[in-house]
């Protein structure tokens, strides 16, 4: 059986084809204005890839905040179930996932059945989400891939005082004044969002196996500074940002 | 802590701020013919003001910019408000620190809230009728409810989110190029009012902004869709300590008709004026409190 | 004296009141938080008081959704049954989450 997932986040549209609990494709593209348009974009080019028509498709499950959006979907599911389908099928012993995205953090906690027993989540609020270290890095003058990077060179651990993403610029930018090294600062930029992650977290409980996914998970100066706040080591899908989007298929594939 | 609200950045790049420190001394008072002189000095994280009071009533006040370190800014501060009037510290009964360098005012006799200086303050500049104070600075909100004498029965402090702040206003500014002070002249030049602006965080309501630009939004309808979003955010905060005639509001935001005229609207509750500097409230409250704390030591003795 | 300790931010609001009318500064709930969110004050809005006040402290205000988070688990629980205001006994103390 082929079905497909599109997840329609904030930022990017991401769809996944699995076939048989294999993926067969996976592609994205840019919400922009249209999440609708991105959404038929991002699945002509998976349908494209896997080499089949949408006829070929027996059906599409929509999750992530536009997910009634996308003409073609034939149903949808929460964000939080698409997180722990996509997170079990690929770590069949996750008892925690974290999910790290452009403007939302979530925690979910599930039974050794794959099911969900609980979550928490950040929203509306940049400094609980990738957003944050998005900006930081604007502030700091360095391109968000070097981020992380930079923060494992970083010498000392410095406490970052503003929690809201726009007075931590302004506090940037006062480091940098002070010949703070870029540095520590992105090694406190990581330790501060790890913090808030981690008591989200917490909220849930943190259990192993403990998989992290979303688009922020690629940064490996946040994704040490999670685990060291953790005091435990993270699993990380090999494509941590298609995870929601591999669930929303899984699921058409079971309702 | 209000005024970087009204500093803008000028030129592309360019860190330039532009903003006007002052003092004032009362032509009509004499301080030798008075018999307590108290001040305050409110060390904020942008600005301080110094303010010193004659038997309880306003003789010089101050307002510059916060220095690196906050006991040379109180010094300047006091000094400059000394100016031309021949005082010296060794003149003053009693001094009140406040605000966020409070700790550090080296000639202090002690150190208060800004919560419960500016309810003081406000009582003095706008009479014993207000009751409900909202301060708006650049970077926190206070909402204070106050008694007949200025005591503070109820208040929140918000500095930990830059919405509702002259931050968030700024950041508004840029992304459209306006001037700050045209902000809510311009928002109140739309014709229809728009929705306003769904996101409270400053940083994804920017993005929201962007997007409406693209849109073909102008800017005036932005700025209207922000100025309205402002408005209920501060009707949501203000009423978890409880709205009560009258009404007064101080800092930056009190400058900016398009938040004032909507706020009023949506409380339909119209704002006590002033001809004052609201700036210097909170260091008018410290004066009144050095004052108070004095005279509560004499009748001790 | 309601004395609102916290924040509103997009995310919902996160505030700890403290009725200093009622707050008889014992620091029972100083001790009972296990993530040392409250301390005791001079009460500065009362020149009179004899007494300090409970307050959240500087270091944790800006971030109480946080702090506050191990006591408020996602599966749910009472405002009622927090360690803060289960200790303290004159009821001075709420939360508004």
């Amino acid at each position: 059986m082929i079905t497909a997932g599109v997840d329609c986040g904030s930022k990017n549209v991401r769809v996944v084809i699995v076939k048989d609990g294999e993926i067969m494709a996976q592609s994205m593209a840019p919400a922009g204005m249209d999440t609708a348009n991105a959404a038929q974009e991002a699945y002509d080019k998976a349908l494209a890839e896997a080499g089949i028509a949408a006829g070929d498709i027996e059906k599409v499950v929509a999750t992530g905040a536009g997910k009634n959006e996308p003409g073609f979907k034939d149903d949808d599911v929460t964000e939080v179930g698409a997180d722990a389908r996509g997170a079990v099928h690929l770590f069949p012993d996750a008892r925690t996932v974290i999910d790290v995205g452009a403007e939302e953090g979530r925690a979910i906690k599930i039974d050794a059945q794959g099911k969900v027993i609980d979550f928490a989540i950040n929203e509306k609020c940049a400094a609980g989400a990738g957003a944050f270290t998005e900006s930081m890095a604007r502030a700091l003058e360095v391109k968000l891939e070097e981020l992380g990077p930079l923060s494992l060179e970083s010498t000392q651990a410095i406490p970052m005082n503003a929690q809201c993403a726009v007075f931590a610029e302004s506090e940037v930018v006062t480091l940098v004044h002070k010949k703070t090294s870029k540095q520590d600062m992105a090694r406190a930029i990581h330790d501060a969002i790890a913090d808030r992650i981690t008591s989200m977290v917490r909220r849930v409980g943190i259990e192993e196996k403990i998989v992290l996914i979303g688009g922020v998970s690629y940064n490996i100066g946040f994704v040490k500074s999670l685990e060291e706040d953790l005091e435990t080591k993270v699993l990380i899908p090999e494509r941590p940002e298609f995870v929601g989007a591999l669930g929303a298929a899984l699921v058409a594939a079971s309702k | 802590m209000t005024e970087d609200y009204r500093m803008v950045k000028e030129g592309k790049g360019a860190e330039y701020w532009r903003w006007t420190e002052s003092r004032w001394t009362n032509p009509d008072l004499d301080w030798k013919q008075g018999e307590v002189v108290s001040a305050g000095v409110d060390v904020g994280s942008v600005s301080t003001q110094a303010v010193v009071m004659v038997d309880g009533k306003l003789y010089a006040y101050s307002n510059m910019r916060t220095g690196s370190d906050s006991p040379e800014s109180a010094n300047k501060a006091i000094e400059w408000a000394f100016e031309g009037t021949g005082l010296t510290l060794d003149n003053l009964k009693a001094t009140v620190g406040t605000g966020y360098g409070r700790v550090n005012v080296p000639f202090a006799t002690k150190a208060i809230t800004e919560i419960a200086c500016h309810a003081r303050g406000a009582n003095f500049m706008y009479g014993p009728t207000v009751r409900t104070v909202l301060d708006m600075g650049g970077q926190d909100c206070k909402a204070i409810h106050c008694d007949e004498k200025g005591k503070v029965k109820a208040f929140l402090m918000n500095d930990k989110c830059a919405a509702g702040t002259g931050r968030g206003m700024e950041v508004f500014a840029d992304l459209l190029g306006v001037h700050i002070n045209d902000v809510g002249e311009m928002s109140l030049s739309v014709e229809e009012e728009p929705p306003p602006v769904s996101s409270t965080c400053v940083v994804f309501a920017k993005s929201e902004a962007s997007g409406l630009l693209r849109e073909g939004w102008d800017k005036e309808k932005v700025l209207a869709a922000y100025c309205s979003a402002m408005a209920h955010r501060i009707v949501d905060l203000l009423e978890r300590i409880g709205v009560e005639k009258e009404f007064a509001i101080t800092g930056g935001i009190a400058k900016n008709p398009g938040v004032v005229k909507r706020l009023a609207k949506e409380l339909n509750i119209e704002p006590l004026p002033t001809d004052m500097d609201t700036q210097i409230a909170g260091a008018m409250g410290g004066a009144l409190f050095a004052r108070a704390l004095y005279l509560k030591k004499m009748k001790k003795k | 004296m309601l004395a609102n300790y916290g924040y509103k931010d997009g995310s919902g609001d996160f505030f700890i009141t403290i009725d200093t009318d009622k707050c008889d500064g014992c620091g029972a709930c100083v001790e009972a938080c296990p993530a040392k969110v409250l301390e005791l004050v001079e009460n500065e809005f009362d020149l009179d008081a004899e007494t300090d006040v409970a307050a959240v402290t500087e270091e944790h205000k800006k971030k109480i959704k946080y702090s506050c988070g191990p006591c408020k688990p996602a599966h749910g629980y009472k405002t009622e049954d927090l360690p803060c205001v289960q200790a303290c006994k004159p009821g001075a103390i709420e939360h508004s989450w």
